[in-house]
């Protein structure tokens, strides 16, 4: 539909380098009516520890490229490589956290967070592992609802005992679907912060979805443009260029805020 | 004449404590009909245990919710309500998903005419090339859209709206906005909105009413939005009623906010231990 869904040519970097590797990716959804294509030669290479965000039009297919990622969802075609290994089905090395909170009704925010926490770290004592549910809880702002089930805390509150759960098993690949949608612009400029601080500390590499164009551009090493589908790929890559740390209001006066700002608009616009 | 009432209501989720408002605490609202109410707050501060009183799928732990001065007992297509998480039924099209809600509004409407009426909603929201798609076949903002059709359709007399933009993309939210507005308009009908959003409000309604963070959650001062219908969302940037409204907003929320933050100061320290190494 528009001009900027001409073929780009995507950025190759050395392969010691690279963490996430999509290569001629495609994705089929069989219909009664034939095949739809979602995603069709979609190509993109992550580097290790780099923040990446994606943005683009609501039903281009960016959930379904991340879920790909994430293990959850068949690859029709391409591949998709982890450190130079195609990935078969979720693991561990990759955490994900979803639009809507996925938690365990019926477990404590502290019980909800040991379910991960016991399995990336079979090792640890159960004191460490406890300490690392508080730490991470804590580190969201829920350590006032350690012993509430998931059931009894509001859908925002529930989101952030979910981003708790994937910072505490340190996933080598974080993947965020629009995380911070459902939460007012408080407690996610906080959670921004919070997201920040892990992957910085933790040299994580991280992919995110947003429809927020200041969230995408205050987080990332480059903002990845998808075209609307069908037949999704990457339109536009956009690095950002600020010194980190970064701050909010250092990046609003900064003079090529705007300037970025304006590109993913026209993009989204067109 | 009020169409919705709120006197004195307390909510907690654990009757057994002692503390009767843990969630909401003293709860008293009126809205008039053809009203445009929103409710502004903070994740947790109790706003969807709200909406959930006044849909009728929660009761208050003590005090009374009226609607059309009657005690609200159960779910009615009087009041039609959109999700925060979309709710659809999952083995239903999009077209079936809406129908549903036609019939329990309008048993006695015409199939075809139930017909027009379901195409009508579905080309409002822009989904008329997903119309008999399940929603898991969906994005999440398609999902919301639905929802948003569904609720519409009933024309229910008043609109109860749960944080229903918030996942959107701004074109398709700015969209929805100005549907939501103009079937609110065109039937005059009462709606209260559910939002964190600030601007979102000072768009859409006449009186904002703040939500202070929870537990004992309970209703702050009201702002009235005294800017003349149909707003001009380019044009409110230099309205000097809009940006005063919208400043007191803010400067309240960021006000409660810093108080909140304030009574934290505990401390969590991270053991030193990594996760197992992982081999692909």
């Amino acid at each position: 539909m528009s001009t900027v869904a001409k073929h780009i040519e995507t950025q190759k970097f050395p392969a010691n380098e690279v963490m996430l590797d999509l290569v001629d990716l495609k994705k089929i959804y069989p219909t009664p009516k034939g095949d739809y294509v979602v995603l069709e030669d979609l190509n993109l290479q992550i580097r290790k520890e780099e923040f990446i965000t994606i943005i683009g039009h609501s039903g281009c297919g960016k959930t379904t490229m991340l879920s790909m990622i994430a293990g959850l969802n068949e690859i029709s075609g391409g591949k998709i490589t982890v450190l130079g290994s195609s990935i078969k089905g979720p693991g561990p090395d990759r955490g994900v956290i979803f639009q809507s909170p996925s938690l365990m009704p019926w477990l404590t925010t502290i019980d909800n967070v040991m379910l991960g926490v016991k399995q990336a770290y079979p090792h640890a004592t159960k004191k460490q592992k406890e300490d690392i549910c508080k730490y991470y809880l804590h580190k969201v702002g829920m350590d006032c609802a350690f012993n509430k089930r998931a059931s009894e805390i509001s859908q925002g509150e529930q989101q952030r005992v979910g981003i708790a759960r994937a910072f505490a098993i340190k996933p080598k690949v974080l993947l965020l679907d629009e995380p911070f949608g459902m939460l007012d612009s408080l407690t996610r400029g906080q959670l921004q912060d919070v997201l920040i601080d892990v992957w910085n500390k933790e040299k994580i590499t991280a992919v995110m979805i947003t429809h927020d164009v200041d969230e995408a551009i205050f987080l990332a090493d480059r903002v990845v443009m998808m075209t609307s589908g069908p037949k999704a790929k990457i339109g536009d890559v956009l690095p950002i260029e600020f010194e980190r740390p970064r701050t909010r209001k250092a990046i609003l006066e900064h003079d090529d805020y705007y300037k970025y700002r304006k590109h993913l608009i026209d993009f989204l616009e067109h | 004449m009020a169409i919705l009432e709120l006197k004195n209501i307390y909510k907690t989720y654990n009757p057994t404590k002692e503390d009767k408002g843990e969630i909401l605490n003293n709860i008293n609202l009126s809205i008039k009909e053809g009203e445009f109410v929103a409710i502004v707050g903070f994740s947790g501060s109790g706003k969807t245990t709200l909406v959930n009183l006044i849909n009728g799928l929660l009761k208050p732990t003590e005090g009374e919710v009226l609607f059309k001065s009657k005690i609200v007992e159960d779910t009615s297509h009087e009041r039609g309500v959109i999700f925060q998480n979309y709710s659809l039924l999952p083995w239903l099209t999009v077209y079936q998903n809406i129908d549903m809600a036609l019939q329990e509004a309008f048993p006695k409407a015409s199939k075809q005419e139930k017909d027009v009426r379901v195409k009508e909603y579905i080309e409002m929201v822009g989904l008329t090339h997903a119309t008999n798609k399940r929603p898991k076949e969906l994005s999440g903002g398609m999902r919301q859209r639905v929802s948003v059709a569904r609720a519409l359709c009933m024309d229910p007399e008043m609109i109860i709206m749960d944080e229903p933009l918030g996942a959107l993309d701004a074109l398709t939210r700015g969209n929805l906005q100005d549907e939501i507005l103009k079937i609110w308009e065109r039937n005059k009908r009462t709606a209260l909105l559910i939002t964190n959003d600030v601007d979102e409000a000072m768009y859409m309604a006449d009186r904002i009413i703040p939500l202070k963070p929870g537990p004992n959650a309970t209703l702050g001062p009201e702002f009235k939005v005294n800017i003349a219908r149909p707003r001009n969302k380019a044009s409110l940037n230099d309205n000097a009623e809009y940006k005063k409204t919208r400043n007191e907003i803010i400067a309240y929320l960021m006000d409660l906010g810093d108080e909140q933050a304030a009574g934290n100061d505990s401390h969590y320290e991270l053991p030193d231990i990594q996760p197992r190494d992982y081999r692909w």
